[in-house]
């Protein structure tokens, strides 16, 4: 059920896109659509097996016990970095657009440009 | 009228995503995943595991398996890193005025939280690769340990110089490491070190040093960007 909480979170962050005018309120709605995603790609390994446990040897967790797909968790460790990186650029951009139209809603600038 | 158009055409890719999904191998019943038909299967495998050395799974296919694309992703960082600084950076540059006074208290107790936090993002970077966390993490952390300084003291600036050379050193360093792989091993960043017990500090070869390379370099890229978001042109 997670799974189709997750992608009901990635639709609202698509709709929050389309029908938001406000640039910060747009990167918002990135952020929210790629936590959707992750919460999806996490819960495609995930195992409810009471004995499974996360992926990490240990003198108690020997190998041959249940472990949590590990995979997915390494490529969303990748994806939350790289969503930091572009998060900071989206609002390096609209930095620069406030110092510019001194605003951040797109219909305004059209008007003053 | 267009947000009714936005409504539904989430609400209709919603559905079609739900329903290509739906009933495939790539989208099993939640809390049914097995690993053992997966490529995941192969990093369990015990032979792997005692070659790469590393307690925590996931940061052997981080650092391990997947460590070209790791570097990848550190380059990622740099590069929107430096798209940051070119957007908001300019010659001569001041601090952000904050909305309020610090007292002593503030600024003195910030300081030694400063200690503490750095003390922990250290901890968690160094015990990547036997614990959850590692560089991504503790780099983060040693940012946000910055972020506190800035938010607690407003004549506080970092010497953002010093932390570009080592963003740069660990950076070289990492892609120095993994040419020594080609050069003493086979091929690009093979783990040339001796593997050791799992469970010890100095085990997994390699890994841990990357480890500590990302960690130094992620925290000083966000560090970066923490300052030229609060510095501004100086007003003449």
């Amino acid at each position: 059920m997670i799974q189709y909480a997750a992608i009901i979170l990635f639709v609202f962050g698509l709709y929050g896109l389309f029908t938001n005018k406000n640039v910060i309120k747009m990167i918002i709605s990135l952020n929210v659509m790629e936590v959707g995603l992750n919460i999806f790609i996490i819960s495609i390994g995930f195992n409810s097996d009471p004995n499974s446990i996360a992926p990490i040897i240990s003198s108690t967790n020997q190998l041959s016990s249940v472990f949590v797909d590990p995979l997915p968790q390494a490529l969303v460790l990748t994806a939350i970095v790289i969503g930091v990186g572009t998060t900071a650029l989206g609002l390096a951009i609209a930095k620069n657009i406030y110092k510019t139209y001194n605003t951040f809603e797109l219909d305004e600038m059209e008007e003053s440009a | 009228m267009k947000n009714i158009f936005g409504f539904l055409i989430s609400v209709t890719l919603g559905v079609f995503i739900i329903l290509a999904l739906a009933n495939t191998d790539a989208f099993p019943e939640f809390g049914s995943a097995n690993t053992d038909n997966r490529v995941s299967s192969q990093y369990l495998i015990e032979d792997n595991v005692n070659d790469i050395g590393s307690g925590n799974i996931v940061t052997a296919i981080v650092v391990g398996y997947r460590g070209f694309d790791t570097l990848g992703e550190v380059t990622v960082l740099f590069i929107s890193a430096l798209g940051v600084a070119f957007m908001l950076s300019s010659p001569k540059q001041e601090r952000l005025d904050l909305k309020f006074r610090p007292n002593f208290m503030l600024r003195v107790g910030s300081k030694i939280l400063f200690g503490i936090i750095l003390v922990t993002s250290f901890y968690i970077i160094l015990h990547g690769h036997l614990t959850p966390g590692g560089g991504f993490p503790g780099g983060a952390i040693i940012a946000s340990s910055v972020l506190l300084l800035y938010l607690a003291d407003d004549k506080f600036r970092s010497n953002i110089k010093s932390f570009k050379i080592l963003e740069g050193v660990a950076g070289s360093l990492f892609v120095i490491i993994g040419l020594l792989g080609l050069v003493l091993a086979t091929y690009f960043l093979q783990n040339f070190l001796p593997a050791g017990n799992i469970g010890e500090l100095l085990s997994a070869g390699i890994i841990p040093i990357i480890y500590i390379l990302i960690g130094l370099k992620v925290g000083s890229e966000i560090a970066g960007i923490v300052d030229n978001f609060l510095t501004e042109e100086e007003s003449a």
